[in-house]
């Protein structure tokens, strides 16, 4: 089969084909940078029919497991769906229809998935966006409504509280920064002047085309580690004075290949690795070495990687949760699995161990969060009490996962917890709130008496001062740290769009 | 698309046609063949392509064919009846009638059926009906009477139902119209009473009739050259139900033809009939294609030397007698569409042939159009049922208030009138106000002396009417100088051309004051002008204030000296109003009219300067009134808009900016006109800076509160 690779028939460029798909007919659907979709007969080889979608590339291609319907994305960022329809109503004969165009980027739509039920595409706009396919869905819910999703469900960055160190990661590099000070005070919504400013301490560019899949800095700050799909590397820091140091460890054990997640210990003497093949690994770490302890293997019958793990403050528990299955904990001490939290139907999107009462709390995509006593191994009251409840219905529409669950260490009432559009504080010691109170209740003012002010209050004390938000934890009794991302940065960073033409200009 | 071929005839030499033209054309068991019986005593057996007779048969002199010929589709053989009683039937190769087999029967035979698939029938002129075969065998068997006394058949037509053979005849006694329906797999008989509708005092024309599923659809055409549509039901409901069935007719297509000539009807499709017969009451005959369902005329054609009113049709070819000359033309009905429809109405009217006897309005019901709604099956069948003769449309008050138009005097015209609007509103209601306005303006039109002014008065201001749906009568007003009525045309109508609009504004802008004084105008847009005028003074001042600009302040360097002196003055000429508040109201109106610009411009030209002048000062007067308040609004009820106002005021200049330039009583009003657009640019250009200086104070807030790469903040958490 030879695509005509004239392109557009002036210019010089050669066409390029940017994916094919084969059906199990023997139609082979190929998409080109001349704007084509074509349809070819891979028995005889000869093309069928020619669709010119696009001005532009037309550079992704999914199939449906039916195969009676695709969806292929342009570098103009228009989306088309493809359907199998009969040529007239109830006749046999079937044929390739472009049927809808879809406008939910600005940039390139650099892939796109088929589901079931939905036409997801990826852009360069740092965009992912799900549609529904409208005849598809049977119940008119939250579901059935388009997702634009911007930024990751995951972790990107963590925190050395110790050193007071913040660890960035980027698709090829990372970023060790420490935070500023100020020596002043003030009441509330001040900016303090800084008596000291953020240093960018440090950047480690990975070699090769391979993205950072994880990374972490240890809770003392004097250890690195990352990995991309096919190594691992943990690197040692050294602090003298001001001047920083930084060391290879080498020779990693040939079991430690590629990690989709990593976590050290509260006192930063255990690394945890999660790798891909569904085991987690334990390493001893000391001055500059480190020693495998023991590795827990997977599951038997699966082989689902742990992408989330938590460790308890004193290293003696380890939570690990897969994509699907329920969160499993481990014993530290004695390297054996403790207890396996019952099923959930929804993935979890965040896990953390509170300090002393060793409670796991865990929260899943569809918003609903547990907690679960890992000594008593059962839901603790509260978390029946508030599945009994329910939670508040504002409270199950957000958009965005539960990406980070922190503690303070002086309130163990308090769970603080964030997705990309709020923060919130669950006051445990507080009633919840039921549909009629207001969940997002601003700060009450404080010239109201005590008594409306109690009465008004509910468990949980939401924010939405920062956003995005990407992280944010406690670094110590009274400071937090909150990594925004504003949405215009990362715009004015992208190439610009392919130029159209609109009303005659 | 329904097209009309080359017409051909098929003999050159006349046929014996007697005064009642032919008796006949029948299908013969070859295609394209044709049996044509003549009003005499010929048979001729036509083979149409060829255009040329095979055959000729003659009964004996002194016999006369009462009956068509037709031809038995299972054997072959012709049949035809002379005399009423006597049947002969012959083949091709018989030469001579005299000869062939004949037999004679008991009772007078009305007509002989024969369509293929089937044996052919035989109906009595007493309405019995016997198969030929049973009738060959024993020809004199008795033929009992069906039909009453003095009841005569009209028409007849025979079926094949569901590959069952059905014959539907009617009868006519005393003009009332019975339909019967002969079945012949179960020999039942039903028997309907034709309800005319309204119009007992026509006389059915012709008749045709098709297959529509459950029923019989029989068209007939009356002698008021409407077409009415009847459903019969093939399967009656009830046949044990001793009460004879009612059907009634309704409407279909309305004057199609002059009712006093002789017209003839035949059904071609399911949408498409053809009409014989002169649209007009003067015109020539026509033939013309009429769509049903579209209520179109399709095609037409002239036929000048006139037919006999017959007109038969057999697969592609319509047959009718054109003078003397038997002529086939040729039809062919293609998918039609609404738009080809359309189109082909308008060539129609384009192409100057007389055939458009009335216009069809798709939008709105008018007339026929009301009754077409009512055509789907399932109401009808509802009517059949409780046939109710009260339950009548609305569109006889309406024809009967035109006639009334037509011929009374203005105050019955009017005590009508009022009653007619009294009545329920029609879904047609508009149309039919626009029919009346109509009728009453082509009276005026005629008749010089007749206005009736209150009529029309009242029909406007029933807020239906608009002036593309009575097109006269704002000329008519204009004719008679009735500005009251223009004023409320203008309110009213939301689609006046701008030359009618231009018309309005020079009338008002030229008729005398003490005329004015003597009309009755709608004051409701200028209520408070003249006696506000004195307490506005004081909140003139405070108005400039408020608007944070005042012109006797402003700093502009170029501004005129010698003006900046005198604008107390020129505040004492405007505030008075230039116009006496008649007058005012009446020019407030042409201000709320709709106009396009371009259109306008040309019509301006016309008007005098002075009056263009007046106007000027009138419209520059509301323009100091308008700025006299903060929400730059007018008092009153209804009053100009400042667009309005100043798209006039711009309009008047680019139309007559020359002379207004020449003429030295308009030059204070431009003067003060430029001092106004002078004083507003430099608001505008004080308002551009203080924009740029908010724009840097934003800008500054901005970066206050912008958080910078790293902050620190202090936070109060609950």
């Amino acid at each position: 089969m030879l695509v005509d690779r004239q392109y557009m028939g002036v210019s010089k460029r050669k066409c390029i084909i940017w994916g094919v798909a084969f059906l199990s007919d023997g139609t082979v659907i190929s998409v080109d940078s001349a704007g084509k979709v074509q349809f070819w007969d891979s028995a005889t080889g000869t093309l069928v029919k020619t669709h010119l979608v696009a001005n532009a590339d037309v550079q992704s291609i999914a199939v449906s497991d039916q195969e009676d319907s695709f969806v292929v994305g342009t570098a103009e960022g228009t989306v088309f769906h493809f359907q199998l329809v009969s040529v007239t109503s109830n006749s046999s004969e079937k044929q390739w229809v472009r049927t809808k165009p879809f406008q939910h980027h600005t940039h390139d739509v650099r892939t796109v998935a088929h589901s079931p039920t939905a036409l997801i595409s990826g852009g360069t706009d740092t965009h992912l966006v799900i549609r529904p396919l409208m005849e598809k869905v049977e119940v008119k819910n939250y579901d059935a409504a388009l997702r634009k999703i911007t930024f990751p469900h995951r972790r990107l960055i963590s925190c050395s509280k110790k050193r007071q160190l913040l660890l960035f990661q980027f698709s090829h590099h990372l970023d060790l920064w420490r935070l500023g000070s100020t020596v002043a005070t003030g009441k509330h919504g001040d900016t303090l002047p800084l008596s000291k400013d953020a240093d960018h301490l440090l950047q480690l560019k990975t070699k090769g085309p391979e993205n950072i899949i994880c990374s972490c800095v240890s809770p003392c700050g004097s250890w690195i580690a990352y990995s991309t799909a096919s190594r691992f590397f943990l690197r040692r820091l050294n602090y003298e004075h001001d001047n920083l140091s930084l060391h290879r460890v080498s020779k990693m054990p040939a079991c430690l290949r590629s990690a989709v997640q990593i976590m050290f210990s509260e006192d930063s003497t255990k690394l945890f690795v999660a790798s891909n093949q569904g085991s987690l690994h334990i390493l001893r770490l000391l001055e500059g070495s480190f020693k495998h302890l023991h590795t827990f293997q997977a599951q038997s019958g699966t082989v689902e990687s742990m992408c989330l793990l938590a460790v308890s403050p004193d290293g003696n528990w380890l939570a690990a949760s897969g994509t699907s299955a329920g969160v499993h904990v481990y014993s530290v001490k004695r390297l054996k699995l403790h207890c396996t939290v019952p099923a959930y139907n929804f993935p979890v999107t965040a896990l953390a161990i509170a300090p002393k009462t060793n409670n796991l709390v865990i929260a899943h995509s569809d918003q609903q969060i547990f907690e679960y006593s890992i000594p008593d191994k059962q839901y603790t009251e509260w978390s029946r009490a508030i599945q009994k409840q329910g939670f508040h219905h504002h409270w199950l529409q957000r958009d965005t996962p539960i990406t980070h669950i922190g503690f303070h260490p002086k309130r163990p009432a308090h769970i603080l917890l964030h997705d990309a559009y709020m923060f919130c504080i669950i006051d445990k010691s507080l009633p919840l709130p039921n549909d009629k109170t207001l969940l997002y209740n601003p700060l009450p003012p404080t010239n109201e008496s005590d008594v409306i002010r109690r009465r008004t209050a509910h468990a949980f004390k939401i924010s939405k001062k920062y956003k995005p938000l990407l992280f944010m934890d406690l670094l110590d009794e009274g400071t937090l740290v909150a990594v925004e991302r504003p949405l215009d940065d990362i715009i004015a960073q992208l190439p610009p769009p392919i130029k159209k033409k609109k009303f005659g200009t | 698309m329904a097209a009309l071929e080359e017409e051909f005839t098929l003999s050159a030499v006349p046929l014996g046609a007697g005064p009642d033209g032919l008796l006949g054309v029948e299908q013969c068991d070859k295609t394209d063949q044709f049996l044509i019986t003549d009003g005499g005593r010929t048979v001729i057996l036509y083979k149409v392509s060829d255009q040329k007779p095979l055959g000729s048969w003659s009964v004996k002199q002194g016999q006369v064919i009462t009956c068509p010929a037709v031809c038995n589709f299972q054997t072959g053989e012709y049949i035809v009846v002379h005399d009423s009683k006597v049947l002969r039937l012959w083949t091709n190769e018989d030469v001579n009638l005299d000869k062939v087999f004949k037999a004679t029967l008991s009772a007078e035979v009305y007509r002989i059926h024969s369509i293929p698939g089937t044996e052919p029938l035989v109906l009595f002129k007493e309405g019995a009906v016997r198969g030929l075969e049973a009738l060959l065998a024993e020809p004199q068997q008795k033929i009992e009477t069906v039909i009453s006394d003095e009841e005569v058949i009209k028409w007849t037509k025979f079926f094949m139902v569901f590959r069952h053979p059905a014959l539907i005849f009617i009868t006519e006694k005393h003009g009332n119209y019975f339909a019967y329906v002969q079945k012949f797999n179960s020999s039942v008989l039903s028997k309907y009473t034709l309800l005319l509708g309204q119009e007992e005092n026509f006389v059915i024309q012709s008749f045709t009739a098709s297959l529509d599923r459950k029923f019989i659809s029989l068209l007939s055409l009356s002698s008021d050259g409407c077409i009415y549509e009847t459903l019969i039901p093939i399967h009656p409901s009830d046949p044990e139900k001793n009460q004879q069935p009612r059907v009634v007719r309704s409407l279909l297509l309305k004057t199609v033809v002059s009712g006093n000539a002789r017209n003839a009807l035949s059904v071609l499709d399911q949408d498409h009939v053809a009409v014989l017969g002169p649209p007009l009451p003067a015109s020539k005959e026509c033939l013309s294609i009429w769509n049903t369902k579209f209520q179109t005329l399709q095609v037409s054609k002239e036929l000048p030397q006139g037919t006999s009113g017959q007109l038969w049709y057999y697969g592609e070819h319509l047959f009718m007698l054109h003078g003397k000359i038997l002529t086939v033309i040729p039809y062919k009905c293609e998918m039609s569409s609404l738009a080809g429809a359309l189109g082909k109405l308008k060539h129609g009217q384009d192409s100057g042939t007389q055939t458009m006897p009335h216009f069809v309005n798709w939008e709105t019901s008018q007339g026929y159009g009301l009754e077409s709604k009512n055509s789907e099956p399932s109401k009808r069948i509802l009517r059949r049922r409780t046939i109710e003769p009260s339950v009548q449309p609305e569109v006889p008050a309406s024809q009967q208030l035109l006639s009334i138009i037509k011929k009374d005097s203005e105050k019955h015209i009017e005590i009508e009138l009022r009653k007619f609007l009294a009545t329920k509103r029609t879904p047609d209601f508009h149309t039919v106000i626009g029919d009346i306005a109509i009728g009453l303006l082509e009276r005026c039109k005629t008749e010089p002396s007749f206005y009736p002014r209150n009529s029309l008065m009242q029909l406007i201001q029933m807020h239906v009417l608009s002036y593309s749906l009575c097109p006269g009568l704002m000329e008519v007003a204009l004719e008679k100088t009735d500005i009251q009525m223009l004023q409320l045309c203008l309110q009213q109508f939301p689609d006046i051309p701008e030359a009618v609009t231009c018309a309005c504004l020079k009338m008002f802008l030229s008729i005398g004051d003490d005329n004015l004084q003597e009309i009755d105008v709608n004051m409701e847009s200028v209520s408070d002008y003249s006696d506000a005028v004195q307490d506005e003074k004081m909140e003139e001042q405070m108005g400039i204030l408020q608007n944070g600009f005042n012109p006797e302040e402003d700093n502009c360097d170029n501004c005129d000296k010698e003006l900046s002196k005198k604008p107390q003055k020129t505040v004492e000429e405007t505030t008075s109003c230039p116009v006496i508040p008649k007058r005012a109201a009446l020019l407030n109106a042409v201000l709320h009219s709709a106009y396009s610009e371009s259109f306008l411009l040309p019509h301006l030209k016309d008007i005098p300067a002075q009056h263009i002048t007046l106007f000027l000062q009138y419209l520059y007067f509301l323009y100091l009134k308008c700025n006299e308040n903060a929400t730059m609004t007018l008092p009153g009820i209804h009053p100009p808009t400042l667009n309005q106002i100043m798209d006039w005021i711009c309009l008047l200049l680019d139309a007559n900016f020359t002379v207004l330039v020449m003429i030295p009583e308009a030059k204070s009003l431009l003067l003060s006109l430029y001092k106004f657009v002078k004083s507003q640019i430099c608001i505008c250009s004080e308002l551009n800076k203080i924009e740029v200086s908010f724009r840097e104070l934003k800008k500054l807030n901005q970066e206050k509160n912008n958080r910078e790469l790293y902050s620190i903040e202090v936070l109060e958490l609950f």
